[in-house]
């Protein structure tokens, strides 16, 4: 096996330019299948880490009406769900896939948010102990929420980073106050996400996935959520998973129970229901886009992959043809068909493969190229590298073997006659 | 008895009708002998070579090669028969003009199943007895015909067989390279090789232990009846080649 493989090489290097040019159609298909994989995976693998970072394994399961997120500013307090009370969460702690959950309270381009004369149109949310740790934030400055705050329905707020940069650009904002419906509120910290994520936006999709849109936002401590908004508003739920591969079965934990604990079955049936809404399947979503698109393009260049292999047919033909002697000679010194079959499949297979392994080489230099001066996502991809090669391999294999059935079943004796 | 042909003949189509080349040839060639096949082009000689060299399968009568009938071998057991036993010379040498001497010689060892390392070795000891220690890892473009056909002789006898082939053996040599190739023959035959060699020299012809004539597929030994001139367009064009 290795001896007929060293002489296939043999061959192949003896005819180099030949070679090359057989090879050719095979180089040129196996590097657009590797450029356009590597493509499809560096696609993939940024919009994994766009989610890794932008969620930190966060699910958020959101009360919605038919098919929409329900609105809490402009539609009251849905009847018939119930507010989730502290002690429900160690239940939903206990769900499969749950690391933590935090309950809030939200509102989205709030209305009436003032710090002197400016208005602020960001998020507003009303939190509890757990929502800082779920969410990842880190107090930046000043304080977080004490137990008083919450005891005594303190009228205090704390800040994101980007509220603050909205509002008081670079002076210090603790201790000002600010207007929320007409109540004052001091600003006792700002907060910010302890990783420093920053997601790469390629498309209009991953725009409206990971970038930050909005002013910023504004946390209030829960129990001073219905001195400016209302009581016994139904909260929603953050729940961070064990690992990024839980966040879908988390998410859903904590929506079965909430739509079978909260909501009353009148209300169900009038559409009211709890989704969790996690960027694992989102990304997931983007990376079927991605690939769906790109699949198409493998199947292009399978037919490169193709003309390659007829091309190698032909020169398989051309070189039993040329190799006639050759072949009656080994016949009549006692070569048995079965030889003839494997020498000549050898050096199909043996062509191929080199041929897949250059068009490899420049397939990953291809999408490294690509990648530099377009400016996109690019990741080589070992099985798609290694099945790429077996693949040519199979191609000299499958458009090797009439050639070579030929050359066995060549008649020493016409074989040796032929001039 | 290494060769025993019985009422040999061959038949070849040509169009719808088919011409006999070979007729009722009998033929009995004993372990150490030496034949010589004379004959004029298209008299049925290279058949008959074919037919004793298992490259081909008569048409009808018997044929038992040291004593084996070889009547329904197929194709894999007549490369085992030629492998083991029998060693090819042809005119046009037919060495693989990418091998060097050492390799080419090694070839039938490769399909008898022999180790590298003791093709090599063997291959080198045949190249030795033909007096080409010096051109071992020489291409067949870099030696002469003589020694073109000095490493097809190594490469027939490398395997040890017990019958030796030659077809037109000096046919693209000049009379010195020849007389060469003739004394190689001579020693192998005395050292116990048997050699059936064609040729339609009778210079050549004279160096073998016997002579028989083939004409029109018909075998005759005696030297009654000698060569004629040549028919102008015989099917086997090969010994004007």
């Amino acid at each position: 096996m290795f001896e007929s493989i060293s002489q296939a090489l043999h061959g192949v290097f003896s005819h180099k330019m030949r070679s090359f040019l057989t090879m050719l159609g095979i180089i040129i298909g196996i590097a657009s299948i590797i450029t356009i994989i590597s493509g499809i995976k560096g696609t993939n693998e940024q919009i994994k880490a766009n989610l890794i970072g932008a969620g930190n394994n966060v699910v958020t399961v959101q009360l919605y009406q038919n098919d929409m997120p329900y609105e809490m500013m402009y539609s009251g307090n849905p009847v018939g769900v119930k507010p989730l009370e502290a002690g429900q969460r160690e239940e939903l702690r206990k769900l499969d896939g749950v690391d933590n959950v935090t309950f809030y309270h939200s509102r989205s381009y709030a209305e009436q948010i003032y710090y002197q004369n400016t208005a602020f149109t960001g998020n507003v949310f009303g939190i509890d102990d757990s929502y800082f740790a779920v969410n990842d934030y880190q107090i930046k400055q000043g304080r977080g929420f004490t137990a008083e705050d919450q005891a005594q329905n303190r009228k205090v707020v704390i800040l994101d980073e980007r509220a603050v940069q909205t509002l008081f650009g670079s002076e210090n904002p603790v201790g000002k106050a600010v207007e929320i419906m007409q109540e004052p509120f001091v600003i006792v910290g700002v907060a910010a996400r302890s990783s420093n994520f920053e997601p790469v936006i390629n498309s209009v999709d991953d725009y409206y996935s990971y970038a930050q849109t909005d002013a910023g936002s504004f946390f209030l401590p829960d129990s001073a959520w219905p001195i400016v908004y209302r009581f016994d508003e139904p909260q929603n739920v953050a729940v961070r998973a064990n690992s990024t591969d839980d966040m879908t079965n988390a998410g859903k934990a904590v929506a079965d129970y909430m739509n079978e604990n909260q909501i009353a079955s009148q209300a169900s049936k009038d559409g009211m229901s709890y989704r969790s809404n996690d960027l694992l399947k989102r990304a997931q979503q983007l990376q079927e886009l991605s690939s769906s698109t790109n699949n198409q393009l493998i199947w292009i260049a399978a037919i490169s992959l193709l003309v390659g292999g007829i091309g190698v047919m032909n020169i398989m033909l051309v070189s039993v043809t040329e190799r006639t002697h050759e072949i009656g000679l080994r016949k009549a010194i006692g070569a048995k068909r079965r030889r003839i079959l494997t020498q000549f499949l050898t050096e199909a297979a043996v062509l191929t493969g080199i041929g897949g392994i250059l068009g490899v080489l420049a397939g990953i230099g291809m999408s490294k190229l690509i990648s530099k001066f377009m400016d996109t996502p690019s990741a080589i991809s070992i099985p798609a590298i290694a099945a790429a090669t077996v693949f040519s391999i199979l191609i000299g294999l499958v458009f090797g073997f009439v050639p070579a059935v030929k050359a066995s079943k060549l008649n020493p004796i016409e074989a040796l006659r032929r001039e | 008895m290494l060769v025993e042909m019985k009422d040999i003949c061959k038949d070849y189509p040509q169009g719808k009708e088919k011409v006999r080349v070979l007729k009722d040839v009998c033929l009995q060639v004993e372990e150490g002998d030496y034949l010589a096949i004379m004959g004029p082009s298209g008299s049925g000689k290279t058949t008959l070579m074919n037919l004793i060299g298992c490259l081909d399968v008569q048409s009808s009568g018997e044929y038992y090669l040291d004593g084996e009938d070889l009547r329904n071998a197929g194709s894999n057991r007549l490369a085992e028969v030629r492998n083991r036993l029998l060693g090819f010379v042809f005119q046009s040498f037919y060495l693989l003009p990418k091998l060097n001497a050492i390799d080419n010689v090694a070839l039938p060892l490769m399909y008898a199943g022999v180790p590298k390392k003791e093709r090599r070795q063997r291959a080198e000891e045949a190249l030795k007895t033909m007096g080409l220690e010096d051109r071992m890892t020489f291409r067949p473009n870099q030696l002469s015909g003589g020694q073109c056909q000095r490493v097809a002789i190594a490469r027939a006898i490398v395997g040890k067989p017990k019958l030796l082939l030659a077809d037109e053996p000096t046919g693209a040599l000049d009379s010195a390279s020849g007389s060469q190739i003739m004394d190689i023959f001579d020693r192998l035959n005395t050292d116990g090789t048997t050699i059936i060699m064609i040729t339609h020299e009778q210079a050549i012809a004279d160096r073998a232990k016997q002579i028989k004539y083939i004409r029109d597929g018909i075998l005759s030994s005696g030297r009654e009846e000698p060569p004629q001139a040549e028919t102008p367009d015989g099917e086997e064009g090969e010994a004007h080649a």
